[in-house]
């Protein structure tokens, strides 16, 4: 049992912050681009079922990004709070890399998202299109760097270490660390898949309760053909990310596949209890060979084990669970995708069961996306950046007690703020369903 | 060697363009949103108008300031916020509050619009007092003891009243008729609120600290620095006595000078700032550290300096773009 000190408090409190706002970009750097399209659609084919597609989606993209922003900024002081070792050791490279998210994204979304929203009647048409695509564009920079930052505290690159600090030798080098093409790639599709079953959903909610106009059908095909299009490739990236945690972080691997000693002919376990007292998995259900298989691609492959890692691995159990989490979900996804989108295609509309799975994954996205996240960040551990800094070392001074009573403080508003956020969606869902004059009120903001 | 000792002061310059433009442009929406309890339904609808396209944008400036403050001075972010954890807390869930409200006014059930709107003024309120204590604490050197607390408190109420002052001014400037007439009578007490907080921190500030008092009362320093609080006082009697000349010509349909207001309040804010960045410098964390203790290697500014010289020009230029696009008075928000 971990106890309470400051350093793991300092941890839940900043894991807490961090998921909740990953939570909101991940819809709204691939929503942004899924507007424009609704847009350009519209603006294409003067079809009013797009304008009304975008109509509706702009409010939950409105609410998203809110959410997202107020999220945000916790984090922009959380960074010093929480870990004044980080800046103090990689400030060479963290600094500039999170000062150019903020110049060259932050500003861009944040100020054209006005225009986007409320300038429809006080800009031309093309105006409007090009500010909804300097929206999608700003999320999608940000993106890029915070994912540069991101991959390179994985798997450091482009640097030399001076009595514990870091030099920048090369920025390419930094930018285009190893994991980064890999994760920026699976971290884009993760948000596309969580905006097409969160569309899909949506849809397949109004569409249930008989709400079966143009737009409801259009948005509909819409999330099921991205997610059925974007799921095998996001396998495929997923795959190759594997591959590349293989070679840049063994030990990470190793706590994914539950190996805890080196082995030629893993098994890829189902099911495991990993026990670090015993360094063994209990009530193992694998199937043999498979992991050699499918990391070194030779079943009888070598792979290096957590014994090779003592005092320097992360712990197994939840790396090896949220792994399983965010590959369940992604299969999930493949088969309600593949299914809806085969009976949309030949009959124009889901069976009612294809239409019920879909609202229950609305929000399965999330789930694939902070399981995911928690692999890749708690298995990391016990690093902050890669074989540089611990996260013990750049942990803060605050006091436990002040740490614990804002960490519950946060956590019960995001609690709040949670529900609230899910509520609504399908309210303004259900709304949008109501004859039009009940619903002229309340078009503001 | 001198790019050690220039780059520094270049930043401490960037981080204190930031954290005005924060001041100004939160300031106002803040004050809106202080002010929102005070208005009447429609009213509320009309002033959260005009600043709804904004506020995103309005925020962004506090993260680029704390986060040149991080990158830049990571020393002293540690510190800073260290000292100020638990007012930054408040503050925070304070601007989630009021940032998410926003939209859940208008976008949950009916019924839950009251409990939105008084998150919303409520959020706005406390992130105003916090951001002034934040302030209050950093100028006594986050100083131990009841009188330095109650400096904190006294800058927490000063800082709100010259946001309201922002927001009442700005709601003169984009709004018209009845909302307009309330506004005006908004400002009037915001300035003498304002005006006490101005005068009362002047006060205690060079009383707090013997190295401030030195900077300002020797010769020939004080006589340079004299037009400061003199063109304070100026822009303080010109809103006393300009507010209800122009409540009057409003009331008889004439609108001419209404951004006056709001432009004489964004003067004082810019004296005062001036002011309290002259106490300040050079140091960054007032008794323990100046700049160039604090900053970061000179590689890593180099890097960011290269960028924010291309882009803060082009942020400025599409910041006047979006408020040109929504120039005049506020309509209703609409999507379409």
């Amino acid at each position: 049992m971990e106890s309470l000190d400051p350093v793991t408090l300092a941890r839940i409190q900043f894991a807490a912050n961090i998921s909740f706002h990953i939570l909101f970009p991940t819809i709204s750097i691939a929503m942004g681009w899924v507007l424009l399209y609704f847009k350009t659609r519209f603006d294409r084919s003067g079809d009013a079922a797009w304008l009304d597609a975008y109509g509706f989606w702009v409010k939950i993209f409105a609410l998203t990004f809110a959410l997202g922003v107020v999220s945000g900024i916790t984090m922009s002081f959380q960074f010093g709070t929480n870990w004044p070792g980080y800046m103090q050791h990689v400030g060479n490279v963290a600094g500039p890399l999170l000062a150019y998210e903020v110049l060259t994204a932050f500003f861009l979304e944040a100020t054209f998202l006005g225009v986007m929203l409320f300038g429809r009647s006080r800009v031309s048409n093309r105006v409007h299109t090009l500010a909804t695509f300097l929206v999608a564009f700003g999320t999608t920079v940000s993106a890029f760097w915070i994912i540069a930052l991101n991959s390179w505290m994985q798997t450091p690159a482009g640097v030399s270490v001076v009595g514990g600090k870091v030099h920048v030798v090369s920025w390419l080098a930094v930018i285009f660390n190893p994991s980064m093409p890999y994760r920026l790639t699976h971290m884009l599709l993760a948000s596309g898949l969580t905006v097409a079953f969160l569309v899909a959903g949506v849809s397949a909610y109004r569409w249930l309760r008989g709400d079966r106009v143009a737009s409801v059908n259009a948005a509909l095909k819409t999330g099921v053909t991205l997610a059925a299009v974007l799921i095998p490739l996001q396998i495929l990236v997923g795959d190759a990310h594997g591959l590349n945690t293989f070679h840049h972080q063994p030990a990470k691997l190793a706590a994914i596949e539950g190996v805890w000693h080196t082995e030629r002919g893993a098994p890829l376990q189902l099911f495991a209890l990993p026990d670090e007292a015993t360094q063994s998995n209990r009530y193992a259900l694998g199937i043999p060979k498979l992991a050699s298989l499918i990391i070194t691609h030779s079943s009888d492959g070598e792979i290096r084990g957590l014994n090779e890692f003592a005092g320097a691995h992360p712990p197994v159990a939840k790396v090896f669970w949220s792994f399983r989490v965010m590959v369940a979900v992604g299969m999930a996804m493949l088969l309600a995708s593949w299914l809806t989108a085969w009976q949309l295609r030949r009959r124009g509309e889901p069976a009612p069961w294809q239409a019920r799975l879909l609202v229950a994954m609305t929000f399965s996205g999330w789930l694939a996306t902070l399981a995911g996240w928690y692999v890749t960040e708690i298995g990391r551990q016990p690093w902050l950046v890669t074989g540089i800094l611990r996260t013990a070392d750049a942990a803060s001074s605050v006091g436990g007690g002040m740490i614990l009573s804002t960490l519950l403080m946060y956590l019960a508003l995001y609690v709040v703020l949670l529900a609230s956020y899910v509520s609504v969606v399908f309210y303004l869902a259900r709304k949008a369903g109501k004859p039009l004059a009940a619903n002229l009120e309340g078009v503001t903001a | 060697m001198t790019a050690e000792l220039v780059l520094p002061v270049i930043f401490a310059g960037l981080m204190a363009i930031s954290l005005l433009a924060y001041v100004i442009l939160d300031g106002y929406d803040l004050g809106v949103g202080v002010l929102l309890p005070l208005g009447s339904d429609e009213q509320r609808d009309t002033m959260i108008a005009s600043i709804g396209p904004f506020w995103d944008a309005n925020e962004t400036w506090l993260v680029l300031g704390v986060g040149l403050l991080l990158v830049a001075f990571p020393m002293a972010h540690g510190i800073i916020l260290g000292e100020l954890y638990l007012p930054v807390a408040l503050m925070l869930l304070g601007l989630i509050l009021r940032g998410v409200a926003f939209d859940f006014r208008v976008k949950a059930q009916a019924h839950h619009q009251p409990a939105w709107n008084a998150a919303f003024a409520a959020g706005s309120l406390l992130a105003a007092v916090s951001q002034g204590v934040m302030l209050g604490r950093y100028l006594t050197g986050f100083a131990p003891g009841a009188a330095a607390w109650g400096f904190a408190l006294l800058a927490g109420i000063g800082l709100t009243a010259g946001y309201v002052l922002l927001g009442a001014g700005w709601l003169i400037m984009k709004t018209e008729g009845e909302l307009q007439q309330r506004a005006v009578r908004w400002a009037q007490r915001a300035l003498l609120g304002t005006g006490l907080a101005v005068l009362l921190v002047s006060i205690a500030t060079p009383l707090a600290s013997a190295r401030i008092a030195a900077k300002w009362f020797a010769l020939p320093d004080f006589l340079l620095l004299l037009p400061l609080p003199l063109a304070s006082l100026a822009l303080f009697v010109l809103l006393a006595i300009s507010l209800p000349r122009l409540a009057a010509r409003q009331a008889a349909g004439n609108d001419n000078f209404c951004w006056l207001p709001f432009a004489a309040t964004v003067g004082i804010v810019l004296l005062s700032f001036w002011g309290l960045a002259y106490s300040v410098f050079p140091e960054i964390v007032i008794g323990r550290l100046d700049i160039w203790q604090a900053a970061s290697d000179a590689e890593a500014l180099r890097v960011i300096l290269a960028g924010a010289i291309v882009v803060l020009p082009c942020i400025a230029g599409y910041t006047v773009f979006a408020y040109r696009v929504f120039r005049g008075k506020a309509r209703g928000l609409s999507y379409s």
